[in-house]
């Protein structure tokens, strides 16, 4: 069972901020949403391997080889916050 | 006699290796030679976390895990996949970070370190890779900073995190085991222990009847021993004061060499574990054969060797190979000079003198030890004007024939020694009557005018030869 607490607890780890009015909405439709994985838990899949990837690939790799990176300028181009060279954030201890 | 630990101390640890010794990160081709670069200018869309970017991973960083994996006498999995680790952190420009975590590529291994009981086992839980974050730095002091700049030249290196089970009893044993973990994953070339954040280490500590803390942040192995003696001595006065140590995850602070509680709102769960989509999985058991081949020597097997090929002593064949970079150092020097005498010249001096300026070897030069060897054993200079040379070149370089020539370093004719004892004898009556009256001391003495009659150069345990002969007939 989803609880109020859970949706805001969950909404903080994402950064979302929810209305406490919306909470126990939200807390339905999830519970609806765990409800129908409930279901499909049901389902025998004891001899099933999990799968992780939905094409059947493994192994793609690429090889040692360094390329030019951007420039500090363009890696810096999208930020609104920078200083010296650095992104900057707010205070992080 | 069995290893002394009255309180119980258990410790787990958690090291975070940098293979740095690879052209490119893990999952793009920004170069992982930044160290010296301005901030920010190695990166590109995929370790700057920029929406539509995908990672790739480099095989060489799998075959680098692997090879480490196999050193440390781990099972290879027969398929592994990328995880996504999400928390929201600057140093993390996605929002998560790409983790093996629970399907490591290695498992179950072990390394046998010297404990005061001999051999004891560390157990190695897994070894399992990921990325690297970015770094922070505060603007001004921690406690008045006004904010926190982040360099993402780090973000993206290929990592491998190395779980030990809590088979550590002291800090002792700590530091010989990262010692020793070091040397064997710098013997494979996939790291280079020099430069900054190579090796990082969290751990996990707990005293009999107490729980478990989780120290982080330590930067190397003198602050690993430093960080855990504050921690068990933190935990002894908690229990001595009939406290409780809670579990909890503390932050060493090297400069003041102790630690602090963090809080963290997060707890395991909330990190959401789940399968990285653009990522395919891992199957790479079939190479170990072939990765196996490609292992080098290993400290244990290099020490045995030695043993056997030069005839050392135990204790010189472990100072030898207890860093790569030394055993080849004195591999070389044997080429040249009698092995036994090279090996106590590198073990015994040339790594002292190292020691105590906090060098490598690499800040001397193999002809330079050869030459220095040589000019000993053909009697040239005498043992102490040798390590005088070797501090000479350390401190302020210069070649050893050259130092030798304007120190005046060069062994006296033994005439002239033989001329500095007779005087000495006419003119210290004194001191020669107190030796027969039984005075050990007026031979030092005597010694020592004699040295200052040859400004040093003559051998003193010579001298004293020489004086007690002639002194007695
Ligand atoms: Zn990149």
């Amino acid at each position: 069972m989803i609880t109020k607490e859970d949706v805001e607890h969950v909404g903080w780890l994402a950064r979302i901020e929810i209305d406490e009015n919306d909470a126990d909405e939200y807390a339905s439709q999830l519970n609806d949403v765990l409800n129908h994985f409930e279901q499909l838990d049901e389902v025998d899949t004891e001899n099933v391997p999990p799968t992780y990837h939905v094409i059947d690939l493994v192994n793609v790799f690429r090889e040692d080889v360094a390329r030019e990176s951007l420039t500090q300028d363009k890696a810096l181009e999208n930020t609104s916050s920078s200083k010296e060279g650095y992104f900057k954030s707010y205070r992080i201890i | 006699m069995a290893e002394e630990n009255p309180d119980g101390v258990v410790i787990g640890l958690e090291i975070h290796v940098q293979l740095n010794k690879l052209n490119s990160k893990m999952f793009c081709a920004c170069s992982t030679d930044y160290h010296n670069s301005e901030p920010n200018s190695n990166t590109c869309p995929v370790c700057l976390g920029l929406p539509g970017s995908l990672p790739v991973i480099n095989e060489k960083a799998v075959e680098s895990a692997m090879k480490v994996g196999l050193a440390l006498n781990c099972d290879i999995v027969e398929q592994t996949q990328f995880h996504r680790k999400n928390y929201f952190y600057p140093d993390l420009p996605k929002g998560f970070q790409i983790t093996q975590y629970d399907y490591p590529i290695a498992n179950d291994g072990k390394i046998v370190i010297e404990s005061d009981e001999g051999e004891h086992v560390v157990r190695i839980k897994r070894a399992h890779m990921e990325e690297d974050p970015g770094r922070m730095m505060h603007i001004g002091n921690i406690e008045k900073s006004k904010g926190t700049l982040i360099d993402y030249n780090r973000s993206g290196m290929a990592l491998l995190e190395i779980v030990t089970e809590p088979d550590i009893r002291s800090p002792k044993e700590s530091r010989r085991f990262l010692d020793k973990l070091r040397n064997i994953i710098e013997y494979l070339e996939v790291f280079d222990s020099n430069l900054e954040g190579a090796m990082r280490v969290d751990a996990n500590i707990s005293l009999q009847g107490g729980s478990r803390t989780e120290v982080k942040n330590i930067s190397s192995h003198k602050g690993a021993e430093r960080a855990l003696l504050y921690e068990i001595m933190r935990q002894k006065n908690i229990m001595r004061r009939g406290g409780e140590v809670t579990m909890e995850t503390r932050h060493f602070d090297e400069e003041k060499g102790c630690t602090v509680g963090l809080r963290s709102k997060e707890a395991e769960h909330d990190y959401r574990y789940f399968p990285e989509p653009d990522l395919t999985p891992l199957r790479v058991a079939d190479r170990v054969p072939k990765v196996t081949k490609t292992l080098p020597e290993l400290p244990d097997a290099k020490r045995e060797r030695f043993l056997s090929q030069y005839g050392m002593t135990e204790m010189h064949a472990k100072a030898l190979t207890s860093d790569i970079r030394v055993s080849e150092f004195f591999e070389e020097v044997a080429k040249e000079v009698d092995p036994k005498t090279s090996a106590s010249w590198v073990a015994d001096v040339l790594k002292g003198e190292l020691n105590y300026r906090e060098l490598t070897v690499d800040a001397f030069k193999v002809e330079d030890m050869i030459s220095i060897i040589q000019m000993v054993t053909q009697d040239k200079i005498t043992e102490k004007s040798a390590v005088e040379v070797i501090r000479q070149i350390l401190d302020y370089g210069g070649k050893p024939d050259e130092i030798v020539r304007e120190n005046g370093l060069l062994k006296v004719e033994e005439d002239v020694v033989s001329k500095a004892v007779t005087e000495t004898i006419q003119e210290n009556e004194q001191a020669v009557n107190d030796y027969f009256a039984g005075k050990e001391k007026s031979l030092n003495y005597l010694v020592g005018q004699v040295m200052k009659k040859t400004r040093g150069r003559a051998d003193a345990k010579e001298v004293r030869e020489l004086l007690v002969d002639k002194l007695n007939k």
